[in-house]
């Protein structure tokens, strides 16, 4: 199988797999990074979402190959040191329930105050839109967002 | 005697479980040897550590901080002191079944007594430790305080002492007055571990070597497999073993997860299709109708009914097949070691997993451990245990072909979002008639509800006596003072496999029964809300099965939700409001439901829940059941529809089976009545207002009557 060199939390790692296999996959079984979750496998709930070249994109339907050299975060690095200030609001304002979908959740919004540090409640819906959860936290993950916007979000 | 279904076992077993725990003990490690463990619930240690054990499963509804608090408000712990241990499956806590909204109603006395128990036993241990009287000792945050000379001991310091004290049998419980954790707002025990990514879920957990399985299962209800060609399988990379798993499904094994899946999409599997390949989702109906010329069994009857003449209003409803969802796709660890099998599940039936795995595997259970993970939500499909058995048997099969590691055979069985969904046990479909004979003034004086559906337990094999079906009595209550009620259960089978899903037959008795209540008003040319409360005007006691239902109870939390949304108060052009009150699992909720329509399609701006769950433990938890119900319900109401086509599932993933999305969020406001009674359940009441509330606004806009789920079919 090819080897390909991922840059996976701003460290490099060699992974040998077949090429069309999913980011997702690859960053759960081969490099033990579990926070990232599997929901449909079909790019239509969210829970795998990481950031490719600092964009949000769906693990789960992103073959391995297209994200070899790039540079990948996941839950697991989104703060270099401590909790990013997203995963502080997220406990400030208690969203998690069952907590499933959360990772993929705060990875989706990450991606959206680092583009727009402020946004508004329109915003927010547009970006977490395509993150589903069946806990229904949606607007406690809405509040979190404001919260963490007004802590100077994009850190 | 007619054995109880687990839900009843879980409602009617409290006080039998509250006595059978005091008095077991913990069979703790040696390290802790010296712990001072006086129940199965409870450890402290000389370190003054104090482990709390939580016997139900977490599935986000916040069990592994509800149900601690409760008991370290009778210990009168320190709450910054308290750990929290996961019971598996274990046979020192009674039915560890997290269902039926039962955790806190059920859990609330032996954890109050595992408590005080052991409060009062530090606090004799520390009075024979100063030589004073008991009387002068009180416990206060972790410690026994001596009041007169302010001496003070830690309960770690008390370990030894109290520990060897005789174990109390009748202890003084608390005054919900003096209170000082149930009914704070304490922030969930797990929460950072959700937010950085390091909590483990069923799907995360790992063993050294471990191996992932992914099974095809027959696409037609109730096929079985013939043959199968493995040969393009055996071409994928890391794919290492194919194999019958039971009679019904061909287990792919492979090094990862991808490499399973991959290997399975190539397999070839000869199927036979089995009885019902021509089923489709018209004929289930058209046998609930045929069903219901059926005499059924009488769920409730006051009054008679069939002698009362007058202006009649009938109706027939209907609800289709749902599937759960949860965000979690199924899965189950398993280790099966020949003389024994370890499993690490994601579910709600940590002992039926080890039971049903014994039997399959041939163990005794006493050599099946079942290890309870986080679950990526439940509401219910995780009630059943099919994942924890496909898991064993795989594994049992890795182990006799001899592709493991030296100490057994671990492997992870994955279930995808189309394996959740095709494979589900489905909240049945049902359909409801119901009439009512109005007075000259308008007002109801009989209610009838005819409710045929198939039994969830009956396909178990745990039917209810005769004929009903074991379940209703916790969900189908008719909670209005009416001098003349029946309620008919009439069962219809149905080859479609059905599971408990959050509310149960709640959905869709409120559905049907509110929306009618709603006709009922409309044909009366009176307000719904004033309809309703003239109904709930009179205090009265309503015995339904093993519950009381209080009008005066119901009427409260009505009033309360339709002041809180301003009923009397008119809204805006273009909004309409509806309103639906319904009792389960012996708590109360109203809802009232804002909306406006857009190309015939309701958009739901607000809503406003009114709760009676009597003594609140967490509220902050609280108000996220009632939130997350609602939303649940809404797509219920909205979208959740199974159907099926030449005897197969039809929806697959998320595009064609859609939850709501944040786009679609009303506001949610929740209103708790604050009492003292003891608790009652809150994870599954608050979903069976929804979908009348909504259906009598869209009535309400529209002047028409949804009388079928999902709105948008």
């Amino acid at each position: 199988m090819p080897e390909f060199t991922l840059r996976v939390n701003r460290n490099e790692k060699r992974v040998n797999v077949s090429p069309e296999t999913p980011l997702l996959w690859v960053l759960r079984d081969t490099l033990e990074l579990t926070g990232t979750k599997f929901g449909c496998g079909a790019g239509l709930c969210g829970a795998c979402t990481v950031h490719v070249e600092g964009s949000a994109v769906r693990s789960c339907s992103t073959p391995v190959s297209q994200a070899a050299g790039k540079n990948i975060t996941t839950i697991e690095g989104l703060s270099a040191n401590g909790l990013h200030v997203l995963q502080q609001a997220w406990i400030a304002e208690e969203v998690p329930q069952c907590g499933y979908c959360q990772t993929g959740q705060i990875m989706a919004a990450a991606a959206l105050l680092a583009k727009t540090p402020d946004p508004t409640d329109e915003q927010i819906t547009q970006a977490m839109n395509g993150n589903l959860c069946r806990c229904g936290t949606y607007e406690r993950i809405r509040k979190a967002i404001h919260r963490a916007a007004g802590n100077g979000g994009a850190r | 005697m007619t054995p109880l279904s687990r839900r009843e076992f879980v409602a009617v077993g409290v006080a039998a479980g509250a006595g059978l725990v005091i008095g077991f003990y913990l069979p703790h490690k040696a390290r802790e040897s010296e712990a001072f463990s006086p129940n199965a619930y409870l450890r402290i240690t000389p370190d003054n550590k104090i482990t709390i054990v939580v016997a139900r499963s977490e599935m986000g509804q916040g069990v592994r901080t509800s149900l601690p608090m409760i008991l370290a408000e009778e210990l009168e712990a320190d709450w910054k002191q308290i750990e929290i241990e996961q019971a598996g499956a274990s046979t020192l806590y009674g039915d560890q079944t997290t269902g039926g909204s039962a955790s806190v109603r059920t859990t609330w006395d032996p954890m109050r007594k595992a408590g005080a128990a052991a409060r009062e036993m530090l606090i004799t241990a520390a009075a024979l430790t100063w030589r004073v009287p008991r009387s002068g000792c009180v416990a206060q945050l972790g410690n026994i305080v001596h009041t007169a000379s302010n001496r003070r001991l830690t309960y770690g310091e008390l370990v030894a002492k109290a520990a060897s004290l005789p174990i109390p049998t009748d202890v003084p419980l608390k005054q919900s007055k003096d209170y000082k954790i149930v009914g704070q707002r304490l922030a969930r025990v797990d929460t950072p571990s959700k937010v950085e990514g390091n909590a483990v879920f069923g799907i995360d957990f790992r063993l050294p070597g471990m191996k992932y399985a992914a099974l095809s299962r027959s696409p037609v209800i109730g096929g079985k497999a013939l043959s199968f060609d493995d040969g393009e399988t055996r071409k994928v990379p890391g794919v290492k073993y194919v194999g019958k798993i039971g009679d019904a499904a061909i287990g792919v094994v492979a090094d990862s997860v991808w490499s399973a899946m991959e290997g399975r999409r190539v397999l070839n599997v000869k199927w036979d299709d089995g009885p019902n390949k021509d089923l489709n989702t018209a004929s289930v109906f058209d046998a609930l109708k045929q069903a219901s010329a059926k005499k059924g069994a009488s769920l409730y009857s006051v009054g008679d009914v069939s002698k009362i003449k007058g202006r009649t209003i009938t109706a027939e409803y209907r609800s289709p097949f749902m599937a759960h969802a949860p965000m979690e796709p199924g899965n189950c660890t398993a280790n099966f070691q020949g003389s024994a099998c370890e499993l690490w599940a994601p579910t709600q039936v940590p002992q039926d997993c080890r039971d049903s795995v014994a039997q399959a595997v041939g163990l005794d259970p006493d050599r099946v451990k079942v290890n309870v993970t986080l679950m990526g939500g439940g509401f219910g499909r995780r009630l059943e245990h099919d994942y924890a058995v496909e898991a064993a048997l795989v594994s049992k099969a890795l182990h006799e072909a001899k592709i493991g590691e030296a100490n057994g055979a671990p492997v992870k069985v994955i279930w995808t979002r189309e394996d959740d969904m095709r494979f589900s046990f489905y909240r049945p479909a049902s359909l409801h008639q119901l009439s009512a004979v109005l007075d000259g003034a308008g007002w109801p004086v009989t209610f009838t509800h005819r409710i045929i559906a198939p039994s969830i337990s009956g396909q178990k094999g745990q039917p209810g006596p005769n004929g009903l079906d074991p379940d209703l009595p916790d969900e189908a209550a008719f909670i209005y003072s009416l001098p003349n009620v029946s309620l008919e259960y009439v069962l219809a089978d149905t080859p479609v496999p059905l599971g408990w899903m959050r509310s149960v037959y709640a959905l869709q008795a409120g559905f049907a029964g509110e929306s009618f209540i709603d006709e009922l008003a409309a044909a009366a040319g009176k307000d719904p809300l004033e309809y309703r409360l003239h109904m709930l005007a009179k205090d009265q006691d309503i015995q339904y099965f093993f519950t009381t239902w209080r009008t005066a109870r119901m009427r409260t939390v009505l009033q309360l939700a339709a002041e809180k949304a301003g009923w009397k108060n008119p809204l805006p052009a273009g909004y309409f409001r509806g309103v639906a009150c319904f009792g389960c699992f012996s708590s109360y909720v109203a809802e009232v439901v804002e909306i406006t329509m857009q190309n015939d399609a309701p958009r739901v701006h607000r809503v406003v829940a009114a709760v009676d769950c009597g003594q609140v433990v967490n509220p902050g938890i609280l108000e996220q059941q009632i939130h997350g119900a609602v939303v649940y319900a809404l797509t219920n109401a909205l979208r959740a529809k199974i159907t099926i086509e030449k005897g197969r599932i039809v929806q697959g993933n998320f595009d064609d089976y859609m939850p709501l999305r944040m786009e679609e969020m009303p506001a949610i406001e929740a209103y708790i009545v604050p009492s003292t009674e003891a608790p009652t359940g809150i994870g599954e009441p608050p979903v069976p207002p929804l979908a009348p509330a909504l259906c009598n606004a869209i009535y309400a806009a529209t002047k028409k009557r949804i009388r079928s789920l999902p709105i948008l079919s």
